[in-house]
């Protein structure tokens, strides 16, 4: 592999971006701030920014995993059914032992449950699926859709058969909000993040390679099946910490990467990774500095960032990307 | 044949027992009986709530089942229907608009605007499909179902910035509860389009061949493709607007008609019909029965069995569609 | 009589066909030959109005292709293109009786019906009629697509590769009748072949393309020569007389120039 001498050329390019992320992160911590609160904005503040570069990074790596196992660029993971699994089991718990009860629960054990269910999940599918017949990624992606919508017609079913005084429970965590992330899972989820960076850097050269293809992988030598399955398991924790932290946000993964592709064209996946990390910082603690304390909105940036990644989605097809 | 003709009946007799049962139950005690005696109360509930609910139930099913039906001969493929080619939600967008910029006007008017709306997405899709490889079936649901995420988030940011998050729910979960006389009314107009695709199913199978067998045979494409692509987005508005949505009835209903008969429209209009009226009216007692008197959106309930067959469909053994 | 009048084509700049002027008479086997790429998909396309015309004309008789409405040509002429990707879930009777489409739209009478035996019956289809197509193996399914022009039952009729995924069997049946029809109905049939020994055993006559332009129209005996064949193919090959056709030993290269 040539990482090494690709370094440099984008060495410039990956720099800028990470002057970029920390001119926004400063932003974040400067930006009104009522004068002679420093002390209370700073610490408040750490923690929100320290969950945004973790969903920033967890979106970025999971979206650019799943365009390198299901080879297109114009899918994103959180189509998959992921979110719809967490809500499921929010509702589905609610369900079975009532609002209060839920809420008693450590929340981090709790998290940590939902976590293994959804790597079960999604590794359980891409078993079965590769173990029928049929190898077609698209197939599984399709499937991984339809089980969403069949958990979201689970939780509204479980969600009609519950006291309304419980639903309140669930009902937070159906829309993504990133004014208000979850500190409780603070530190389990950045414990979380660190054990994948070890896979997806050591990895790296490994992904480049089943970018070709199963069968051009295979030819040269990569175990595929392990490979894919730890990528799908990784995809599906990293999943799991950025719905967690801040609920579902479809779109934001597919602008980022792009953005980043477009920015470093022909890097290898180790490069492209940092670089799409950078942007989606960039781009959620920015957003996030500008929105909450200049232009003083609450909330609205998920609903616009899922709408300019949909637009970017748009514009590739027309142009005609999926080719 | 004749055995065909058989099944019909007894197809066509099934359904005319559940849409008698649909008419007994319900919140409002009423019993069939006392209508008969002339009681003046239960007559009333009979014609103004439950025999408009029951014939919008199966109109509804019929037409969707119809329109899905044509939708799949238009784009070759086994897995589009309304709500997987962002025509559902482009419809729910278009009624957004009216509700905002238009609150007074009838429903006819925003009916109007939402089939706009509608027609826009679908020829948007259909652009769209021009680009995407011919030999990659899965890739055209996958596709529409993102483009129906990217206008349901344009729709998400525009109900925010015109505080009408409360309407994003109408066309989400399908509900026949709030169907009254005076409310139902147009979606006759969904017969009437049903209607029109039985006239035309010979030109559709024939655009079902593709459309170099279609020029071979005379037929005018562009127009039949308009009239397809009219009567698809138009049922799907009128739906939208009166009921909501319910998700995979259009889809799921044709592959299983596909599947006993094949594709020769003029053979599978009428047992899609039947099928689809059938069904929903299936999915309706039982929303009515499980949790009476409350109800569940029968929305919720097709979803949970839609969600279920069409992965079914998808991952049984001998998949046509998947061809 | 087809007339095709200097017709040119470009494929995003790329020139496909190049000034391409043909006269062919009504009746009989028409052969296209040519190497990969000469253009003879495109030709055919043009001439069923699949692709828009750029320049030139073609016309069938005293119909022009660019100006007649395309349900009176579908009446005409029928073509049958080489990638046939039928998704739709028909039977293979439900298949052909729409070949009958531009005469009854709808409304098949029992002369309809009968055309479409007939074709079913041509191509030894009629035990497989109520099977679907996604059932069959690829020459059933193209033995059914063939019926299916022929229940069009039109003058003229364009194959772009009839043989593709036929056995010998079945491709030698399909000549003879496409022959018979041609001698006993007065059709016209032009076909893409890949096999020059098919045209050489049963086309009247054989137009050779070559990048785009006409090289050489002929009976048999006059284009498969070696000297012709090498012009075309820029191949030395051995020809042969059999049975009066002649054959060319393409598949060996000649012993003198091993």
């Amino acid at each position: 592999m040539r990482s090494d001498s690709i370094a440099p050329r984008f060495g410039l390019r990956l720099g800028l971006l990470g002057g970029a992320a920390l001119i926004a992160v400063a932003l974040f911590f400067v930006l009104g701030v009522p004068a002679g609160a420093w002390a209370f904005a700073l610490k408040f503040r750490v923690g929100k920014v320290v969950a945004l570069i973790l969903v920033a990074f967890a979106i970025s790596a999971s979206t650019q995993l799943f365009h390198v196992t299901t080879r297109n660029q114009i899918l994103t993971p959180a189509i998959m059914g992921f979110d719809a699994l967490y809500l499921m089991i929010q509702t589905g718990l609610v369900y079975s032992i009532g609002g209060m009860a839920t809420l008693s629960i450590d929340p981090v054990a709790k998290f940590s449950a939902e976590v293994v269910a959804m790597m079960v999940f999604s590794t359980g599918l891409f078993l079965w699926l590769f173990t029928a017949k049929s190898r077609d990624l698209h197939l599984l992606v399709l499937v991984g859709i339809i089980f969403g919508a069949l958990f979201r017609s689970l939780s509204n079913f479980a969600a009609r058969m519950i006291d309304p005084n419980d639903f309140v429970v669930v009902q937070g965590e159906m829309f993504a909000r990133f004014n208000a992330v979850n500190l409780d899972l603070l530190w389990i989820s950045i414990l979380l993040c660190a054990g994948t960076v070890p896979i997806l850097w050591g990895m790296r050269h490994q992904f480049d390679v089943l970018s070709l293809g199963r069968e051009t992988a295979i030819n040269l030598g990569l175990r595929y099946k392990r490979v894919m399955l730890i990528s799908f398991a990784t995809i599906g924790l990293l999943v799991s910490v950025s719905t967690a932290l801040v609920g579902p946000i479809t779109f934001f993964g597919l602008l980022v990467t792009h953005l980043a592709y477009r920015f470093l064209p022909g890097a290898r996946f180790g490069v492209t990774l940092i670089a799409t990390t950078l942007v989606a910082i960039v781009t959620l603690v920015g957003g996030q500095a500008i929105f909450e304390h200049v232009l003083g909105f609450k909330g609205t940036l998920s609903v616009v960032i899922d709408m300019l990644g949909g637009l970017v989605f748009l514009t590739l097809l027309l142009k005609g990307a999926a080719k | 044949m004749k055995s065909l003709s058989l099944h019909m009946l007894l197809a066509l007799a099934a359904i005319v027992a559940m849409a008698m049962l649909s008419l007994t139950i319900g919140a409002a005690d009423m019993s069939i009986s006392a209508v008969w005696r002339g009681q003046g109360d239960d007559t009333l509930i009979l014609m103004a709530s439950r025999v408009p609910r029951t014939l919008a139930i199966i109109l509804t099913g019929i037409s969707m089942a119809i329109s899905g039906l044509i939708f799949q001969m238009l784009t070759r493929n086994k897995f589009v229907e309304p709500a997987t080619a962002g025509t559902t939600e482009s419809a729910g967008l278009g009624l957004l608009v009216a509700v905002f910029f238009l609150p007074s006007a009838p429903l006819i008017v925003k009916m109007t605007v939402a089939a706009v709306f509608a027609i826009a997405g679908t020829v948007l899709f259909l652009r769209i499909l021009d680009r995407l490889p011919v030999h990659e079936p899965l890739l055209v649901p996958l596709v529409g179902l993102m483009l129906g995420g990217v206008i349901g988030a344009v729709g998400t940011f525009f109900a925010y910035q015109a505080d009408l998050l409360q309407y994003l729910g109408i066309w989400t979960t399908g509900e026949f509860s709030g169907v009254l006389r005076g409310r139902y009314e147009i979606l006759w107009i969904t017969g009437i389009l049903a209607a029109l695709g039985y006239v035309f199913a010979d030109r559709f199978s024939i655009m079902g061949m593709g459309k170099d067998v279609s020029v071979t045979l005379g037929l005018n494409y562009r127009g039949v493709m308009w009239v397809g692509l009219l009567i698809v987005s138009i049922i799907s508005a009128v739906v939208v607007v009166t009921v909501g949505t319910i998700p995979f009835l259009g889809l799921i209903v044709p592959n299983i008609v596909s599947r006993m008969m094949g594709d020769n429209l003029r053979a599978a209009v009428p047992w899609a019909a039947s099928l689809g009226a059938g069904l929903l009216l299936l999915c309706d007692i039982l929303g009515r029965v499980v949790r009476a008197p409350y109800e569940i959106p029968i929305g919720t309930i097709f979803g949970v069995i839609g969600s279920a067959v069409f992965l079914y469909l998808l991952l049984g053994r001998q998949s046509h569609a998947i061809r | 009589m087809i007339r095709i009048n200097g017709v040119s084509h470009q494929i995003a700049g790329m020139p496909i066909l190049s000034d391409v002027t043909l006269t062919l008479p009504k009746g009989g086997i028409t052969a296209l030959i040519g190497p990969n790429g000469a253009g003879k998909s495109t030709l055919l396309s043009l001439m069923a109005r699949l692709t828009r015309i750029q320049s030139g004309s073609i016309s069938f008789d005293d119909a022009n292709v660019a100006e007649t409405p395309t349900q009176e040509l579908a009446k005409r002429l029928s073509i049958l293109r080489q990638d046939n990707v039928l998704t739709a879930r028909l039977t293979v009777q439900d298949l052909v009786g729409f070949g009958r489409y531009p005469h009854h739209k709808g409304r098949p009478g029992p002369n309809d019906v009968k055309l479409v035996n007939d074709a079913l019956e041509a191509m030894a289809l009629t035990p497989l009629r109520t099977r679907f197509l996604d059932e069959l193996s690829g020459g059933q399914r193209q033995r059914a697509l063939v019926a299916m022009v022929l229940a069009q039952d039109t003058d003229y009729v364009l194959l772009d590769e009839p043989l593709n995924n036929l056995d010998m069997r079945h491709a030698r049946q399909m000549m003879i009748r496409l022959q018979t029809a041609a001698r006993t109905q007065g059709k016209s049939f032009v076909v893409v072949i890949h096999d020059i020994n098919f045209a050489a055993a049963y086309a009247d006559r054989i137009v050779a393309l070559k990048d785009g332009r006409v090289l050489a129209t002929g009976t048999p005996a006059e284009i498969v020569t070696p000297a012709m064949l090498k012009d075309i193919f820029d191949l030395d090959i051995v020809v042969q007389q059999i049975a009066g056709h002649p054959f060319a030993l393409h598949q060996i290269a000649p012993p003198s120039t091993q």
